[in-house]
């Protein structure tokens, strides 16, 4: 009889499919894993701390640092626990505004997963089409904001600016053709038997066990759970706008993929209507020159593309905020990531990490 | 912090019971635990504000009963985190946002501790709660009693102090605490 050991691996943080500096610790047996350990914080930047350091408004630039990939998201979720706190006003228009490059930025953020993801497990391919199409998108947050990844464009009660006239063109431009590309992507993945062999039951979670290990967003869903906070909590205009929760029922590698696919498909059906819908008007509300929310506190949550995005924000009433918290879905979805990989195989580790599409600047704040 | 602000804290602390007491989970509440709750409060008109303050030593017990209970049903934790509040006796609060995935509504409930003062884990009800804690040790230092693996998550283990406390200053200690 051979003896065995249980082996120690390191893995990362310098690894190209850890996207970016995740440590994780594995321990082996054979090939099996039987335990492993996330190791996080390489990004840590103490943003909480800063926070109480900035005014409200010095801290807009800050979020768009957390979940860098989709900036947009960040911007919403923390503006609109402030309009909670001081009970603003935000203008329809601005509300749609809002949608619509929320919803660009879910589809550039499952780009980049895609991308990503599908280059792991060894399509080359699939990641230039996707950089090639999120290329667009980026120009077009370049064209409204003036920065591609770094956005900082809402504001209290509304938005910086309004769209520019050639915004209207080349989004129904890439709307008209996105879908077909999706399509393209499908056919290289989805019926693919090396993709099927890497992704059908890897990595599984139960939805009971998902909803107990705090999972949110595609990975959730993934599980069987129609949960989206765009649906179940409508805010800003979603309550107005008709689109589906796509889910899936094993909870793995694959059905997460599915749900994230079939959401690009929502996402521009959404951005289709909002832009028809979309009035004229203002594009930001009556808004205090200083802000200075009341003493109080408030949580508001948004469904960014990676799942329940929150601020906890509490005020004393002066023009910084006393204590912010960020419910940062990343770090929520990694937590569970031991429980995917235990009993599983080393290969299927970066397969694993790749389908629950985690932000570091997000993890580590 | 002055006088003036600290005291309009402690009336929003100590909140408004009157506009929450139709809630229908603060009736249950009040009905199941009602030695356990200390004070009712939260922003106005938003249902999800519902914020109750509970003594500690019944923390583990009032989210098992709002977890298991059908009609509350608060199967999902979404935060957990710590605020520090230097001037109180008791300085940290520790705050837990559930929301309830069924009947999708929120709750926020809030439990103080002194400094050290160990607080009970609440990993048995949710399993999520594991890193938020530790997140809540190393940034603030709030010992979580019964957690299997309480260390610190985002800082290196080495490091020294506990960024969140209020007087922890903004650029760190100096150099020496900083990872080589």
């Amino acid at each position: 009889m051979l003896e065995t050991k249980e082996l120690l691996l390191n893995m990362g943080p310098q690894h190209p499919s850890t996207h970016g500096v995740l440590r994780l610790l594995l321990y082996l047996e054979g090939e099996t894993i039987v335990n492993s350990d996330p190791i996080i914080g390489y990004l840590h930047r103490g943003i909480e701390k800063l926070a109480e350091a900035k005014t409200y408004t010095q801290f807009i630039p800050i979020t768009d640092r957390l979940d860098y990939i989709a900036a947009f998201p960040n911007n919403l979720a923390y503006v609109q626990t402030v309009e909670k706190l001081m009970s603003l006003e935000v203008p329809l228009r601005a509300q749609y505004i809002r949608v619509i490059l929320t919803e660009l930025n879910r589809i550039a953020s499952h780009l980049v997963w895609l991308g990503t993801h599908a280059m792991d497990i060894g399509a080359i391919t699939v990641f230039l089409y996707c950089f090639r199409e999120r290329e667009i998108i980026l120009d077009l947050f370049e064209m409204v904001s003036g920065a591609r990844m770094t956005v900082n464009f809402f504001r209290f009660g509304g938005v910086a600016a309004d769209l520019p006239a050639e915004f209207y063109p080349k989004v129904k431009e890439f709307l008209d053709t996105f879908p077909a590309k999706i399509a393209d992507y499908e056919a290289l993945l989805t019926q693919n038997r090396i993709w099927l062999a890497r992704t059908k039951n890897v990595a599984v979670i139960s939805a009971e066990d998902g909803i107990n290990w705090g999972l949110s967003g595609p990975n959730l869903r993934g599980s069987g759970i129609k949960w989206d906070i765009r649906k179940a909590n409508p805010y800003a205009v979603y309550n107005k706008l008709d689109f589906e929760i796509p889910t899936g029922q094993m909870g793995d590698v694959y059905d997460r993929y599915m749900v994230r696919m079939e959401e690009m498909r929502q996402s521009t059906r959404i951005v289709h209507q909002a832009l028809a819908q979309m009035p004229d008007g203002e594009i930001k509300g009556k808004v205090p020159k200083i802000i200075k929310p009341p003493a109080g506190e408030a949580y508001s949550c948004i469904e960014s593309p990676k799942g329940e995005l929150g601020f906890y924000i509490v005020s004393d009433g002066s023009e910084k905020p006393y204590r912010v918290k960020i419910r940062a879905p990343s770090f929520v979805n990694l937590e569970a990531l031991p429980l995917m990989l235990k009993g599983g195989l080393i290969a299927d580790v970066i397969a694993a990490i790749g389908s629950i599409d985690i932000v570091l600047g997000e993890v580590d704040r | 912090m002055d006088e003036e602000k600290r005291a309009v804290e402690s009336e929003f602390a100590e909140g408004d019971h009157s506009l929450w007491e139709d809630n229908p989970i603060v009736k249950k509440l009040r009905e199941i635990f009602p030695e356990a709750i200390i004070s009712i409060s939260g922003l106005q008109p938003y249902p999800d504000e519902l914020t109750i303050k509970v003594k500690k030593e019944q923390i583990v017990k009032v989210c098992q009963f709002l977890k298991d209970d059908p009609h509350l049903a608060f199967n999902y934790l979404s935060d957990l985190c710590g605020v520090d509040y230097p001037e109180r006796e008791e300085r940290f609060e520790i705050v837990y946002h559930l929301y309830s995935i069924t009947k999708r509504h929120r709750l926020r409930l809030k439990v103080s501790v002194k400094d050290g003062e160990p607080l009970p884990s609440v990993i048995g009800v949710w399993q999520t709660a594991n890193w938020h804690e530790r997140e809540a040790y190393d940034l603030l230092g709030i010992p979580f009693e019964g957690h299997p693996d309480l260390r610190r998550i985002l800082l290196p283990e080495d490091w020294e102090g506990h960024p969140l406390r209020k007087e922890y200053p903004l650029m760190g200690y100096n150099s020496d605490t900083k990872p080589d």
